[in-house]
């Protein structure tokens, strides 16, 4: 059934009209700042086209709504309403109302609410009328008779206009019996004859099939609906029909497919990639086919004068591989500018809210992610965003009494460093409080008071679990939701999170995240026969033991003296049971390595190598195993565990504290 | 079965139209706004076009002219697909020298019946 085929647009459906409603809030914000003409445009499409996806996928209540907004649109394109803040805010409104009803749409719950229609109102007083009321179309009686004289004499440019008599004729003799006849009054000589143009003019009687059939004038009118403006028509009856009741003519419903059935559940099982970067994949698959078939020449024959080409052709081949790769996983990668779009509407929310002047920059918006990454960023940012708001930066009296200007700066930026992704959250405000921070952390029994604390080590902790120094919880970030979150699911992405502060100058959030989590560089490391990768985002240097550096402390502790700080050594070979492996730690190497802010020095036999590791789910092939997080395959077929080191500093510092 | 060039910015609205068309043993080309169909349409012939009218880059309304302009274009049928509340727009579409209209909302059926009866 046709019906079927359209559900299975609904989902791409629910895509692209998020993606309007991003697209009409940003719109929205920039004209609120004074922004041209071709934003209205920007915004009427995306309601437009949401409109007529709505109706068409059996959402009329989304329909509707969004025809005042169009409506209201209309009148801004055209010039009739002038923009302001008032028109805005309701429109921004009427973006998040909308948002609502996508969610609703995709659970299969009711779409609309009190706030729907509330704002629907709102609209339509805006517009200055009532809600349209659905008119039913007006009928004139006495249109109907049993047989019609219809005088047609098209324009002659009417067949350029792909319009063809012909099928005009067609559709009338479906509703009867039709008799044609041609007027020739108009019919140029040969000579001056375009066969291009239409010449012709046709007297045509049409009558319902078994008198006393009627037709009526609507459903001839109907047939010469494309051309009324292209001819000169006439539509007569041949005998008028009197004292006939006009059968109430019932509205062609607008071909309401059913209800949305299936409840569309996974959120985000696709994505969406330019043609660009598939066309480069299909290059390189051609030259690797290319390169494929010239070593498959080798196959046939081979003597030691082709040995030059044979290695042409493997480097090639691994050129192309390695491209190939890198493609592949391209195709994961979208801009992060999709998540950084939000935060406008959120820092114009929250410094109205706040009576804060903030200014939002946004940098390196095309700076790709991978989605999965790209997914889970969004609320960390949030949670930083608006900690830089409500607790970094000023109101704009203390800003001018620091001799700062009145609008405090917000600067979101992203870029690449190394093999890694980092995005960064910066203000120019107040910075980090270190009193009220050593006060609350001496409440809360973190420290002890008499403590010598290093700035790096105040900032460190505020990622503590609970840790919020906001006098009064307020609406905005004191929502239990602590830095101790954001920290934890960025590491879950395998990145890390850093704070840098200037004591009146402001604060810097820097977010390290890897490229991808389907690859990771690591060092190989021995530990007896086994193979361990460590991800090389987290290692700060391996080093050689000296005696002296170890020392031993009560309770079978090991803690390696690393610059200045004592650092605890841990047994790669007894966490994971490995037999034959080096245990004298001078004998072996200490790889020092960070995590969540905490470090360790890990002991193993040796390093290998460097290697990318195509990351494996342990999770998935087996079951979650503590201080591992993942699995790949090495070069020889063999299988190496990747250290999760987060969660290793986690397990040994629980097994020691029990 | 007739060759359709579908043009729509929509991909939910374009996928729904080729989808059915295709479902009817048409040989249906997508393009996403007027500038890409007139590059479709030079490079290849087609029996019946349909088009969105609001449209980034190239409207509809503008992307009918152009095509007009086109002598392997003359009285090639082409469609706007419109909603019922512009109707200046079906005039604005037809002065530009379109065919007829086919009113958003539509379904499959109504679709396929409106294709027919251009094409025959």
């Amino acid at each position: 059934m046709a019906s079927v085929g359209v559900a299975q647009f609904h989902q791409v459906f629910f895509e692209e009209s998020l993606e309007g409603l991003d697209a009409m809030e940003s719109s929205l914000l920039a004209l609120d700042e004074g922004g041209d003409s071709e934003l209205v445009n920007t915004i009427f499409r995306a309601a437009h086209s949401i409109k007529g996806g709505s109706a068409t996928f059996g959402f009329p209540e989304m329909a509707a709504f969004t025809h005042e907004a169009e409506s209201l649109l209309d009148e801004l394109r055209d010039g009739r309403r002038a923009i302001d803040g008032a028109i805005v805010e309701l429109l921004l409104r009427t973006v998040d109302c909308l948002r609502g009803m996508f969610a609703r749409a995709q659970s299969g719950q009711p779409l609309n609410n009190a706030e729907a229609e509330s704002l629907r109102e709102q609209m339509a007083a805006a517009l200055g009328r009532q809600i349209e009321p659905k008119a039913p179309p007006s009928r004139r009686a006495g249109d109907h008779a049993d047989a019609w004289r219809i005088d047609f004499r098209p324009h002659p440019g009417m067949l350029a206009g792909g319009n063809d008599p012909l099928r005009l004729f067609r559709e009338l003799a479906a509703l009867g019996e039709l008799r044609v006849q041609p007027v020739l009054d108009r019919l140029p000589p040969l000579a001056a004859l375009q066969p291009a143009e239409c010449h012709l003019g046709w007297v045509l009687e049409l009558r319902g099939q078994v008198p006393p059939d009627q037709i009526s004038r609507d459903q001839i009118a109907a047939v010469f609906d494309w051309v009324e403006d292209e001819c000169e028509l006439t539509i007569a009856p041949l005998h008028v029909v009197a004292d006939t009741p006009v059968p109430a003519v019932a509205a062609v419903p607008a071909g309401k497919p059913p209800a949305a059935a299936a409840v569309h559940s996974a959120e985000s099982g696709s994505v969406r990639v330019s043609i660009d970067k598939i066309d480069g994949l299909i290059d390189l698959v051609g030259e690797l086919v290319i390169t494929q078939s010239m070593l498959d020449q080798f196959r046939e024959e081979f003597d030691v004068a082709k040995l030059a080409l044979l290695q042409q052709g493997l480097t090639q081949l691994a050129r192309h591989t390695r491209e190939l790769q890198e493609s592949v996983m391209g195709v994961r990668m979208l801009p992060i500018g999709s998540v950084f779009n939000r935060f406008p509407r959120l820092v114009r929310d929250l410094t109205q809210k706040l009576g804060k002047q903030v200014k939002l920059e946004l940098v390196g918006e095309q700076t790709e992610l991978d989605k999965t990454v790209l997914e889970k960023i969004g609320d960390p940012l949030v949670h930083l965003v608006r900690n830089a708001i409500d607790h970094g930066l000023e109101m704009p009296d203390r800003r001018r009494a620091a001799g700062k200007s009145d609008t405090g700066a917000l600067r979101l930026e992203a870029f690449h460093r190394g093999g890694n992704i980092v995005v960064e959250v910066s203000d120019d405000g107040a910075g980090l409080n270190r009193e009220a921070i050593v006060a609350k952390a001496l409440q809360r029994g973190l420290i002890a008071s008499g403590d010598q604390l290093s700035d790096e080590q105040v900032a460190e902790l505020i990622f503590q679990p609970g840790f919020s120094t906001a006098a009064v919880a307020t609406d905005l970030s004191g929502r239990g939701v602590g830095m101790d979150v954001v920290r934890r699911n960025v590491s879950d992405l395998g990145g890390a999170v850093a704070i840098r502060s200037r004591p009146g100058h402001g604060t810097v959030f820097t977010i390290t995240l890897p490229l991808t989590l389907a690859i990771i560089d690591g060092l190989t490391a021995a530990v007896g026969s086994e193979h361990y990768i460590v991800p090389l985002v987290s290692i700060i240097e391996s080093v050689q033991a000296r005696p002296e550096a170890v020392h031993r402390v009560t309770g079978g502790g090991e803690l390696f003296r690393f610059r200045d700080e004592y650092l605890p050594v841990l047994r790669l070979h007894q966490l994971f049971g490995c037999a034959g492996a080096q245990a004298v730690i001078e004998e072996g190497l200490l790889i020092v390595v960070e995590g969540d802010g905490a470090r360790a020095a890990l002991l193993v036999d040796g390093l290998i190598g460097q290697q990318q590791a195509v990351v494996k789910s342990l999770e998935a092939n087996y079951r979650r195993v503590g201080g591992i997080s993942g699995a790949t395959i090495l070069a020889d077929g063999s299988v190496a565990l990747i250290v999760d080191v987060a969660g290793l500093i986690r397990l040994q510092s629980r097994s020691k504290a029990a | 079965m007739a060759r359709i060039l579908a043009v729509d910015d929509s991909v939910s609205m374009r996928g729904m139209v080729a989808f059915t068309l295709r479902g009817a043993g048409h040989e249906v080309t997508e393009a996403e706004d007027g500038q890409l169909a007139l590059d479709a349409a030079r490079g290849s012939t087609f029996d019946l076009v349909l088009a969105d009218v609001n449209m980034p880059v190239m409207d509809g309304i503008a992307m009918v002219r152009e095509l007009r302009a086109m002598a392997q274009y003359q009285g090639v049928p082409i469609l706007m697909l419109t909603t019922e509340s512009h109707t200046d727009k079906k005039m604005e579409g037809k002065a530009a020298g379109a065919t007829g209209w086919l009113v958003k909302p539509f379904d499959p059926d109504q679709l396929l019946a409106t294709v027919k009866r251009v094409l025959g």
